[in-house]
């Protein structure tokens, strides 16, 4: 029996896709732990399988190989028929509110959908009862029960969104980038009703963005990915004030900070492009855009993350580097 | 129109919960205001109203197939729409004749559509493999021109209406597949049917529930046109002989009777002949009407 604490652990998840140039290295031996009650943010730019991880934890796409071993049990080879009772376990809230709701369907019948599926309340009073205390639960007003998806703002879309995923009790919830398409003012509402909801039902979650600011403010751990393959990983007050990685340092140099005049940080910008994540060679992904290359880096396997400090992981060739140069 | 609704009285508090059909409901109003579709409905109603009642009023041994003396009458008071070959009266008939057809196009159509739109459905859920298949079988039946299919299927069991009806359907279906995995497959790749899979729908539920309802409006209006066409393909056919046998009152049959004596005796052609064109020409409004009234672009 694991610690009982784990709600959520990833070994070696991978998945590849298969493209007609190649295999495509959408994950890529990701693994992680995920603590009840916490918050795993996932970082990285457009493309870097952050999302792909996200569905393939709910195995909304069947992963190639690796673990993903939820409250103990191992839910990797479940049947999509097994997998659907267990949706009642791990939700997901999708990043854009106006393509993920039906927009032939009213409120009450897209909040009220997962209830009748799995059989939460089965008498109509029930479930109209359900659906509206969880549309108190998200702040949507109950005047809006038989209004459709597309006569509401982005935020109250999302707020139904929510309101589906809580609709079944999860323990789990995966958030892909469940702010990006909002305005920042909705943002923050947005993001104050899941902590929120974190605090008072005691939800896990997957956090999944680009948005640097979004996950330090939200998340405990954070995970930094690049092409496939998690580069760093840390507590978010760690991560934050003692990057390790290139990419990283990268990352968060390119956070926009409100200081002008001479005192204005210069900002480190990588250049180049993102390798193909096609057929990639056997070597550090971050290579060709790296500035602070080591000889072995061009020839050397791709690094693995190693421990540096109590629960910073980092994968790079430097940190071997710096090793020798602290002996 | 009012809406369907439902109150639910909970801890005291009253809580109306519409059952949405305002999609219907909006078509519907839109319908109303374009003057051709609504021509096209009020003349099917009254065609079918009016081969109802004739039924009833008609004997079909006694008034549709018994021949009496009173041969090749032009239209006058007692044959308003005159007499055939055979002295039977064309009104009669036609009225009486308008249940086959409709019966047959409606039902060919309904056959076709159901097992197209399940075909296409599948194919274009779940594209790959099944789609290649299904799609191929579809497309041997889309080159091959209906009438011979219809030939071959009548010379194979036999003429009946039965079979005219099977050998539309087997015509008819390869259109709605293709219409139909078109339409699913611009929906399938929308987020709210992985979000339908997120929370545990089966995908039977899935296809059901949230991709047909969005790709309905364009299988609607194809619906409505193809009942047109399919009038005149089983009038086509049984002017030629395939589809239903003469004694009964087919439009195309009867057309097919009166093409000897259409110079003595025109009106034997021109009523059958009118009424498949009045039909089809109904039913094009309509359809043409509903892709109209459907396109949520043009919601005033």
């Amino acid at each position: 029996m694991p610690d009982s604490n784990t709600l959520l652990e990833v070994r070696d998840l991978t998945k590849f896709f298969d493209t007609p140039k190649g295999k495509l290295h959408a994950v890529d031996g990701v693994s992680f732990k995920l603590e009840r009650g916490k918050t795993l943010g996932i970082v990285g730019e457009s493309g870097c399988g952050k999302s792909t991880t996200g569905r393939t934890i709910l195995k909304l796409i069947e992963p190639t190989s690796g673990q993903i071993i939820f409250n103990g049990e191992d839910i990797t080879n479940y049947s999509v028929r097994h997998m659907r009772r267990f949706r009642t376990q791990m939700q997901m809230i999708f990043q854009d509110p106006f393509s993920s709701l039906d927009p032939r369907q009213s409120i009450m019948q897209l909040i009220s959908e997962p209830i009748r599926e799995h059989k939460i309340c089965t008498t109509s009073a029930e479930i109209a009862k359900r659906t509206l205390s969880l549309m108190d639960t998200v702040g949507l007003a109950r005047r809006f029960l038989n209004s459709y998806p597309h006569e509401l703002d982005g935020g109250r879309r999302q707020r139904i969104g929510i309101a589906r995923a809580l609709a079944v009790n999860p323990q789990l919830i995966v958030c892909d980038e469940p702010v990006s398409a909002l305005d920042v003012s909705i943002q923050a509402q947005i993001l104050n009703l899941l902590r929120q909801l974190q605090r008072d039902i005691g939800l896990t979650y997957v956090f999944i963005t680009h948005d640097l600011s979004v996950v330090r403010y939200f998340s405990d751990d954070v995970a930094v990915m690049y092409l496939g393959q998690m580069v760093e990983k840390a507590s978010s007050d760690n991560l934050f004030a003692n990057p390790v990685h290139p990419y990283t340092k990268a990352l968060l140099s390119a956070i926009p900070l409100p200081i002008v005049g001479k005192d204005k940080p210069v900002r480190k910008l990588i250049t180049g492009e993102v390798t193909s994540p096609v057929n990639l060679p056997d070597r550090c992904r971050f290579f060709s855009r790296c500035d602070m290359c080591l000889e072995k880096c061009s020839s050397a396997c791709n690094p693995t993350l190693a421990e540096i400090e109590p629960k910073h992981f980092v994968a790079c060739h430097l940190i071997d580097k710096e090793k020798k140069d602290v002996q | 129109m009012s809406k369907t609704r439902k109150t639910i009285i909970l801890e005291g508090e009253e809580i109306e919960i519409y059952k949405g059909r305002s999609m219907a409901q909006e078509t519907w109003r839109r319908l109303k205001r374009n003057k051709g579709a609504m021509i096209g409905i009020i003349f099917l109603v009254a065609l079918m109203l009016a081969t109802t009642v004739a039924s009833f009023v008609y004997d079909y041994d006694k008034d549709i197939i018994a021949m009496s003396k009173d041969r090749f009458m032009p239209p006058s008071k007692d044959h308003i729409l005159g007499t055939d070959n055979m002295g039977r009266d064309i009104f009669a008939r036609v009225l009486y004749g308008a249940k086959y057809s409709l019966v047959i196009s409606l039902g060919s159509t309904a056959i076709g559509l159901a097992v197209g739109l399940f075909l296409g459905a599948l194919a274009g859920y779940y594209g790959g493999l099944i789609d290649n298949i299904v799609m191929r079988v579809t497309d041997i039946f889309y080159s091959i021109p209906y009438i011979m299919i219809a030939v071959v299927v009548v010379s194979m069991l036999g003429t009946s209406t039965m079979n005219l009806l099977l050998a539309m359907a087997l015509g008819t279906f390869s259109n709605f597949a293709r219409i139909g995995r078109a339409s699913v497959m611009t929906v399938r790749d929308q987020e709210f049917i992985e979000a339908g899979r997120a929370i545990g729908l089966p995908t039977w539920k899935t296809i059901v529930k949230h991709v047909l309802p969005n790709c309905l409006s364009p299988i609607i209006v194809q619906t409505t046109l193809k009942v047109g066409s399919n009038i005149i393909s089983a009038s086509s056919l049984s002017f030629l002989g395939v589809g239903v046998t003469p004694p009964t009152p087919e439009w195309g049959a009867m057309l097919s009777d009166g093409r000897s004596y259409i110079r003595s005796s025109g009106w034997m052609c021109l009523f059958p002949g009118l009424a498949i064109m009045f039909t089809v020409l109904a039913l094009n409004l309509l359809g043409d009407g509903l892709r109209d009234a459907m396109d949520p672009k043009l919601k005033r």
